[in-house]
C-alpha cells in the first residue's frame, strides 16, 4: 500500500521529487531546496496526502559529502494516520527556504537547526540562536565541533560577574572500549 | 572570661535558631529536583526540620543547586545567590552540580557549580536518593551549629 502511495506521489509531482525510498514502513522523499516550498504545499493541501502537522525539522551532518547537510522535515497526517520524511541536501553556504509561511510551527524548529548546524533559513522572521549561550560561537552539532567546545565559564570574584574563558581541561576526553579485554584509551 | 561564656551561649542560641529554620531557595535544574521534591513531600517531610522550600531568594538562607548547571544558566544562578541575604549556604546536589558529572565534557555545561558559587555541602549521587539529600541537609545543620562567629569576634 505504501509502495502504491509513493508511486502515485511520484506520478503527481515528478519534477519536485529527486528520489524517494521506503524504509521501516515510512516514506522518505529527497528534494531540491528550490522546490521545497512547492512540494510541501502539495503535501499539505493535496486530498490524498494532507500532511498538515509539522513534527520536527532537524539536520544530519555528513562531513565527507560535497553537500554536507541533510535537512530533515518530519510530517504527520492526522487525517490519514501516516508519516513522511522530506530531506533536502545543502552545503554550508546555500540557504534553505523557510517554511514558516506554510507551517507556523517551523519557526523555532528552524531556529534550532540554525543554532546547532548553522544552516541558514531564508525568510524566517526571527532567526536567532535558541538553545546555546548568549554570545556562543560555533555550531555544536557539526561533526567538526569538538565535544568540549572552546570556552568555559566561571565566576570572577574581582569582576563580580560570570566570565567566559578559553577551555582548559585537566584531562582529555577518553573513550573506553569495554568490549575489548585490553582497555583501549583514545583511538 | 564571663563575657566569653555568655557570648558562646548567645552563639549557641543564634545557631540553634538558624539550623532550625534553614529555608532553602530551590534551584531545581534537572532530574535531581524531583528527588528534592520527594524529600520535601510527606514521606521524608523536610518541614519537620524547619525546612520550608521557598521559590524566592528573598527570605532564604540556603540555596540547593539540584541538577545540571549550564553555561547559559550560570549568570542567573549567581544572581539568585547574590540576592540571598547573609548568612547563606549552598548545597550542591548530584554529580552534575558537583563536578559536571555525566556532562563533564560537554560544551554547554559548567564543570561543577563551585565554579560559580561557594559550596558548603556536596551530595553525591546521580540523582542522590531523598535519604542522601536529607543526610546532606543534616550535615549542613551540623556545620551551622558549629559556627562561632560571635565568640571569635569577642576574642579579638
Amino acid at each position: 500500500m505504501l509502495y502504491n502511495f509513493l508511486k502515485s506521489l511520484n506520478a503527481n509531482v515528478p519534477s519536485l521529487i529527486e528520489k524517494s525510498s521506503i524504509s521501516k514502513r515510512e516514506i522518505c522523499i529527497y528534494t531540491k531546496p528550490e522546490s521545497l516550498i512547492a512540494l510541501l504545499t502539495f503535501l499539505k493541501l493535496y486530498t490524498n496526502t494532507q500532511f498538515k502537522s509539522l513534527i520536527d525539522i532537524t539536520a544530519v551532518d555528513f562531513p565527507d559529502r560535497k553537500k554536507r547537510f541533510e535537512v530533515v522535515y518530519i510530517f504527520l497526517s492526522v487525517k490519514l494516520n501516516s508519516r513522511i520524511k522530506v530531506k533536502v541536501c545543502v552545503d554550508e553556504l546555500t540557504s534553505v527556504p523557510s517554511v514558516v509561511s506554510l507551517f507556523p510551527a517551523a519557526g523555532w524548529a528552524e531556529r534550532e537547526t540554525w543554532d546547532m548546524f548553522g544552516i541558514f533559513f531564508k525568510g524566517n522572521p526571527d532567526l536567532r540562536r535558541i538553545l546555546t549561550d548568549y554570545g556562543f560561537e560555533g555550531y555544536p552539532l557539526r561533526k567538526d565541533f569538538p565535544l568540549s567546545g572552546y570556552v568555559e565559564v566561571r565566576y570572577d570574584n574581582t569582576k563580580k560577574r560570570v566570565v567566559c574563558e578559553p577551555l582548559e581541561m585537566s584531562q582529555e576526553f577518553r573513550l573506553f572500549d569495554f568490549t575489548s579485554p585490553w582497555e583501549k584509551v583514545g583511538k | 572570661m564571663k563575657a566569653e561564656f555568655i557570648v558562646s551561649k548567645l552563639d549557641n542560641l543564634v545557631n540553634w535558631a538558624r539550623k532550625g529554620s534553614l529555608w532553602p531557595v530551590s534551584f531545581g535544574l534537572a532530574c535531581c529536583a524531583v528527588e528534592m521534591m520527594q524529600c520535601a513531600s510527606t514521606r521524608y517531610d523536610l518541614d519537620k526540620f524547619g525546612i520550608i522550600l521557598r521559590p524566592s531568594p528573598r527570605q532564604s538562607d540556603v540555596m540547593i543547586v539540584a541538577g545540571t548547571l549550564t553555561n547559559k544558566m550560570a549568570p542567573a544562578l549567581r544572581k539568585v545567590y547574590d540576592q540571598i541575604s547573609e548568612p547563606r549556604w549552598v548545597i550542591s546536589m548530584g554529580s552534575c552540580a558537583n563536578g559536571g558529572g555525566y556532562y563533564h565534557y560537554s560544551y554547554a555545561v559548567v564543570r561543577g557549580c563551585d565554579r560559580i558559587v561557594p559550596v558548603d555541602v556536596y551530595v553525591p549521587g546521580c540523582p542522590p536518593t531523598a535519604e542522601a539529600f536529607l543526610y546532606g541537609i543534616l550535615q549542613l545543620q551540623k556545620k551551622v551549629k558549629r559556627n562561632r562567629n560571635l565568640t571569635h569576634w569577642i576574642k579579638k
